[in-house]
């Protein structure tokens, strides 16, 4: 029960929702930069919404699985294919034993692959994330290489159920789209945001640099001077945290993020929306528009409660 | 009691207590008493607390929580004490500070006027306490460094620094656990691992923790890698 890569891409990475409560050792989440895709791809193959999956970011991804399982993927702009059949982004998609996978992609950004079953690589810290920076996790601590052999974990029943019921193999039915590319990414005040601040990082464009990761975007073309150059005490940051370095180009941190910085926290890139924040390439241009902190819960509520629904809507259906 | 808290994105909170007590050491000491208050109350959503000088961090999930868990929280921190309720353990990290890992010993002596020796004799009598972990796995900020070896980052950060690589910058001091790029003056290396993925804690070292460095020889660094 395993799937071959026989193309690796660049930097695809096992990930699932990352390492829960480490961060006082220093152990940052991590996982899918963008878990709700990561996690409807999950419920589309009957899995828990939390599995092990594949990210993929750019070139050419071929797979070969070695034994009859669903696959759903979603993301940012793929061609996914499996044999000659094109896969429609957020439909589960039957694998049948010997079938290549392809992932190509059109515009890219990134995109997150679900099998039924799982990537099965060792649970370490609790997760099977990849940490790239502090090379553990996924599969032995590093992005996939051609020829890796990864292990599958067993299908649950609602997976079998689900494979039955896919008519000619793609699913009519699907997963609702949240993430729509826009060229705006809504945020919070950051405890250290003040006017002056603000509102120019809210009246200009700016464009992702080339040297953005998963740790962070790091933003040009609009040099934003800090008002104080006194070094703060580094705390705690988290994913969407913008932080404002003395060179005034902000940084936008990531799923991949450390777990304390000290650079002042000017603001937050809400979590709703950080999922299109993980489909960001260089050269992109972003704005950005500010919400209140309420209004910015109200939305992440609301993305659970579709989440729920969705599931409950599976579950009921195959369950 | 004044407790500021901001939020940190719309999925957590961050409690800063400095204005609470002036001394660095007592400011530390509730710090980490307010986190594992926090810890210990298991409030519904909470998912992870951390704290670093002078602040907690409380991460939830926002389907979790119950509609008053800011109060709540604002509650356990009132009663956490200043005390903490373990002792201070005590850790001694060998170093080896021969010119092999001692790549920045010439630049801190430049900066400081002071000998080889002298700067060793410095870093290993000091008593250092860890402040928090952070940066990356296992990676200690320690406070403590004596004055006179307070030196800048370095101009441009190294691309590769090994893992081991005891450090210092500004007035702090560290170790390295895992290779990785890294701006600070190296003055040596030890043979133990700071993080292990395969044991639980994972790290060697935790807040609250005092260490001190003690100097070994290349033939005895040799004999702790294996």
């Amino acid at each position: 029960m395993t799937v071959s890569v026989i193309s690796a891409g660049f930097q695809t990475t096992v990930q699932d929702c990352g390492r829960v409560g480490l961060r006082k050792f220093g152990v940052t989440p991590g996982g899918a930069l963008d878990p709700i895709s990561l996690r409807l791809a999950n419920l589309l193959v009957g899995n828990w919404d939390c599995t092990a999956g594949l990210e993929c970011v750019s070139g050419r991804l071929r797979l070969r699985s070695h034994d009859e399982r669903i696959l759903a993927w979603s993301g940012g702009e793929f061609e996914v294919r499996v044999g000659e059949k094109l896969v429609p982004i957020l439909h589960g998609a039957r694998v049948s034993t010997d079938a290549d996978i392809e992932i190509l992609p059109q515009r890219g950004g990134r995109a997150w692959l679900a099998i039924s079953g799982g990537i099965n690589a060792p649970e370490i810290l609790g997760s099977r994330a990849t940490d790239l920076r502090a090379h553990f996790g996924g599969w032995e601590g590093r992005a996939l290489r051609d020829g890796d052999e990864l292990p599958l974990g067993v299908e649950s029943e609602l997976s079998a159920r689900v494979r039955d019921e896919i008519p000619d193999n793609v699913s009519d039915w699907s997963a609702p789209r949240f993430v729509v590319p826009g060229k705006i990414l809504r945020i919070i005040r950051g405890k250290n945001w003040d006017d002056n601040i603000g509102s120019k990082l809210l009246a200009q464009k700016f464009q992702v640099a080339m040297n953005s990761d998963r740790m962070g975007l790091r933003l040009e073309g609009g040099e934003i001077v800090p008002t104080s150059r006194r070094e703060l005490v580094s705390e705690a940051v988290a994913p969407g945290t913008i932080q404002l370095p003395p060179s005034g180009t902000p940084v936008v941190l990531l799923q991949g993020c450390q777990t304390i910085g000290g650079y002042p926290k000017i603001a937050h890139v809400i979590t709703v929306d950080l999922g299109y924040a993980a489909q960001l390439q260089p050269l992109n241009e972003i704005r950005f528009e500010l919400i209140e902190l309420e209004e910015a819960r109200q939305l992440l509520r609301e993305r659970e409660h579709e989440i729920a629904l969705f599931r409950a809507g599976l579950e009921a259906r195959f369950g | 009691m004044t407790m500021k808290i901001d939020a940190l994105g719309d999925s957590a909170l961050i409690v800063n207590l400095a204005d609470e007590i002036s001394d660095s050491s007592g400011l530390l000491t509730r710090v980490l008493s307010t986190a594992a208050t926090i810890e210990r109350a298991n409030l519904p959503g909470v998912v992870d607390v951390t704290s670093s000088y002078e602040s907690v961090a409380v991460f939830f999930d926002l389907t979790q929580v119950e509609q008053d868990f800011e109060e709540k929280i604002r509650a356990s921190i009132a009663s956490a004490g200043v005390r903490v309720s373990r002792k201070r353990r005590r850790v001694e990290i060998p170093v080896c500070y021969d010119e092999e890992f001692a790549l920045d010993l010439e630049r801190v002596a430049n900066h400081t006027s002071l000998t080889p020796d002298a700067i060793v004799a410095l870093h290993s009598s000091a008593q250092y306490i860890v402040a928090c972990i952070g940066f990356m796995p296992g990676f200690p900020f320690l406070a403590g460094l004596p004055q006179q070896l307070r030196v800048p980052r370095l101009e441009t950060p190294r691309t590769k620094v090994s893992a081991g690589s005891v450090a210092i910058a500004n007035a702090q001091a560290g170790v390295y656990p895992l290779e990785s790029p890294g701006g600070w003056n190296v003055l040596g290396r030890t043979p133990l691992h700071l993080f292990r993925v395969n044991e639980s804690p994972p790290t060697l070292l935790q807040p609250g923790d005092c260490v001190q460095f003690r100097r070994i020889s290349r033939a005895e660094f040799d004999v702790f890698e294996q």
